[in-house]
């Protein structure tokens, strides 16, 4: 076959052809792009047309934002003074009421801790010291006994601080346990093993519930007689095990992904197994996992839920609790749908920060 | 070149080595000295346990008979003596191995503070003379997913040297590489050569072989079935499995 040639050069570079722009364009492409988008953008916009001036009346324009129970039986709309009316109730659950700026305080710096820590360009050793002390901090306000405040027991505790603090110390014990039971389950001393997977299959075995109860009910009876823990320390110890099982599957698919040559380059450079699982193995295998721990984080904030069962009041235990006053018992779903929002705001936040996290990921660093 | 006899005590010894993976025979009573400063090249076709041997060197294998003495130090289960030879033992794979969340000059410094106890700026100027020798100093700042296959290997030839290895094993270093990064790979093995280091290559680049090594092996099916310095072994190799494979990998 004859072939030809072409000098380089000869044939002349051309700038890519244009995609269509323009909101009009936009509407088109996004809900009149075919018949069958059509459809759906009538029906969905009908079915708006139906609800949105309904859910309007109710929840703004006819709605009560104060006043007494009875304001609102004679009301055609939502309720909200319930929230107005229970809001101290509802935030702080059972923590004395003139208490009640210590928790706030407690709240505010380990929420502003946390929105500090999203950022990369913070995350340091001194970080990690800032949480200690804020932790410290909200710990010695939530307990009192000192400085002159008075002391509140972990019984009294309640509300978002509780809800806060059990989420927080949930990650914060469970990322290490969980990190720990992964290495564990990979090891090849055969006693780890089988203990880690025990705690891990038992673990995920059972319902969170049964979880809580055993550390609720079944620990104190292991202890020795006159050593009692704390009923929120045995909740925390539950949640803590229960988020580390489900969280060290996903770490050990992380430390599965990593190739082998990795471990062999440290090896042959002569890294101990610490030093390489530490500098080599673990930073990569978390950094792959991101995405779904945040996903188990996320579910760890709404599993603080599950802590009423013990008899804990956590924020919607708290609400629970609120709605129980016969002036207001009717106005129940109001209170829940303030719940619910502020759940949704602190999970909606976390989930879009992941998906920032992923995006940055996938962006950098080619790897 | 031709080996000299040396009186010392010798850098490698592997005396009726045995390894099975499985029921699979894949090394069989290997026996190879290799003396200081010397330079072994070893071939053979693919599956006949070339790799497995060199990789039983630093322990990366396990083998199960015979006996391995590095440096004087045996290999056996001892962590601590496993870990003493790695300390004398630079390894180089096929597949760079680089750490990928490290920039080149982590990758380097990262070795020599950790095991050896190296203050970090010491351990920063000694990356820099030796990325300046592999010829890519202005890549230190980089990741390595940011650099192209021969530049990578460079980086793993720098970082195994980072650890002043006594020995230097090579195993298929340009295997995994374009054609065109083959030979700035090799020239910097060329140069480690002429420095004396005491190198182990198992390679396909003959050419290469031809001009660095001491000493041949030629292995098949899990035995070494000829040693030879490179003269007599390019001229007249004497068994017929080494002709028919020197003819195979030189035809082309």
């Amino acid at each position: 076959m004859a072939g030809t040639a072409t000098s380089i050069g000869s044939i002349p570079r051309r700038p890519a052809p244009r995609a269509r722009s323009g909101a009009l364009n936009w509407v088109h492409l996004r809900f009149f792009n075919g018949a069958h988008n059509v459809v759906f953008t009538l029906a969905i916009a009908w079915a708006l047309v139906l609800v949105v001036p309904d859910v309007l009346r109710w929840a703004v324009l006819d709605a009560v934002w104060t006043g007494p129970g009875s304001a609102c039986r004679t009301a055609a709309g939502a309720c909200w003074a319930i929230v107005a009316e229970k809001y101290r109730l509802i935030l702080f659950g059972t923590y004395p009421y003139e208490e009640h700026w210590r928790a706030t305080i407690a709240m505010a710096i380990i929420i502003a801790l946390a929105i500090v820590s999203a950022f990369e360009r913070f995350w340091s050793y001194a970080l990690f010291a800032a949480w200690v002390a804020v932790l410290g901090v909200a710990m010695t306000l939530m307990f009192g006994g000192v400085f002159g405040l008075a002391s509140v027991g972990t019984h009294q505790w309640g509300g978002l601080p509780l809800t806060l603090l059990i989420f927080i110390g949930t990650v914060v014990g469970g990322l290490p346990l969980a990190v720990l039971l992964a290495l564990g389950r990979r090891s090849e001393l055969p006693v780890v093993k089988a203990l880690c997977v025990g705690v891990i299959e038992i673990t995920r075995g059972v319902p969170l519930i049964t979880v809580l109860f055993m550390a609720s009910l079944m620990l104190p009876l292991f202890m020795p007689e006159g050593v009692t823990i704390d009923k929120l320390l045995r909740a925390q110890l539950g949640m803590i095990i229960f988020f580390a099982a489900y969280a060290a599957e996903i770490v050990r698919g992380g430390l599965q992904a990593i190739p082998f040559g990795q471990t062999e380059a440290a090896n042959a450079i002569g890294l101990n197994y610490w030093q390489r699982t530490r500098r080599i193995i673990l930073p990569q295998a978390l950094r792959i996992v991101i995405p779904p721990l945040m996903n188990d984080i996320i579910r760890a904030f709404k599993n603080t839920t599950f802590v009423s069962i013990v008899g804990l009041f956590d924020v919607l235990g708290a609400t629970s609790a609120a709605i129980q006053d016969p002036e207001w018992v009717l106005f129940a779903p109001e209170a829940y749908l303030f719940i619910f929002a502020l759940y949704f705001v602190f999970c909606f936040t976390m989930s879009k920060y992941s998906e920032s996290v992923e995006r940055k990921l996938a962006a950098g660093r080619n790897f | 070149m031709s080996r000299e006899p040396e009186t010392s005590q010798p850098m490698i010894e592997l005396r009726e080595v045995n390894k099975w993976f499985g029921d699979f025979h894949v090394l069989r009573d290997i026996n190879l000295t290799v003396r200081r400063g010397e330079r072994v090249v070893v071939c053979g076709p693919s599956g006949s346990g070339k790799s497995t041997m060199i990789r039983c060197i630093n322990r990366l294998e396990a083998h199960q008979e015979g006996t391995i003495i590095v440096d004087g130090t045996e290999l056996t289960d001892d962590l601590r003596r496993i870990e003493a030879v790695r300390r004398e033992v630079g390894m180089v794979f096929q597949s760079f191995n680089l750490f990928p969340h490290m920039t080149v000059i982590e990758n380097l410094v990262l070795g020599p503070t950790l095991v050896q106890r190296m203050s970090a700026r010491d351990a920063e100027e000694q990356a820099m003379a030796l990325l300046a020798r592999v010829k890519i100093p202005e890549q230190s700042r980089k990741f390595p997913g940011q650099l192209s296959g021969g530049q990578q290997q460079r980086v793993a030839i720098a970082r195994a040297l980072m650890m002043k290895p006594k020995v230097m094993l090579f195993d298929e270093p340009t295997s995994a590489l374009d054609p065109e990064m083959i030979s700035e790979v090799l020239d910097a093995m060329v140069e480690l050569a002429a420095d004396g280091m005491t190198m182990m290559v198992v390679t396909h680049e003959m050419g290469f072989a031809r001009q660095v090594a001491n000493l041949m092996v030629f292995m098949d099916d899990g035995e070494i079935i000829e040693t030879a310095a490179p003269d007599a072994f390019f001229a007249s190799p004497r068994s017929e499995r080494t002709k028919l494979f020197l003819s195979q990998i030189l035809s082309h």
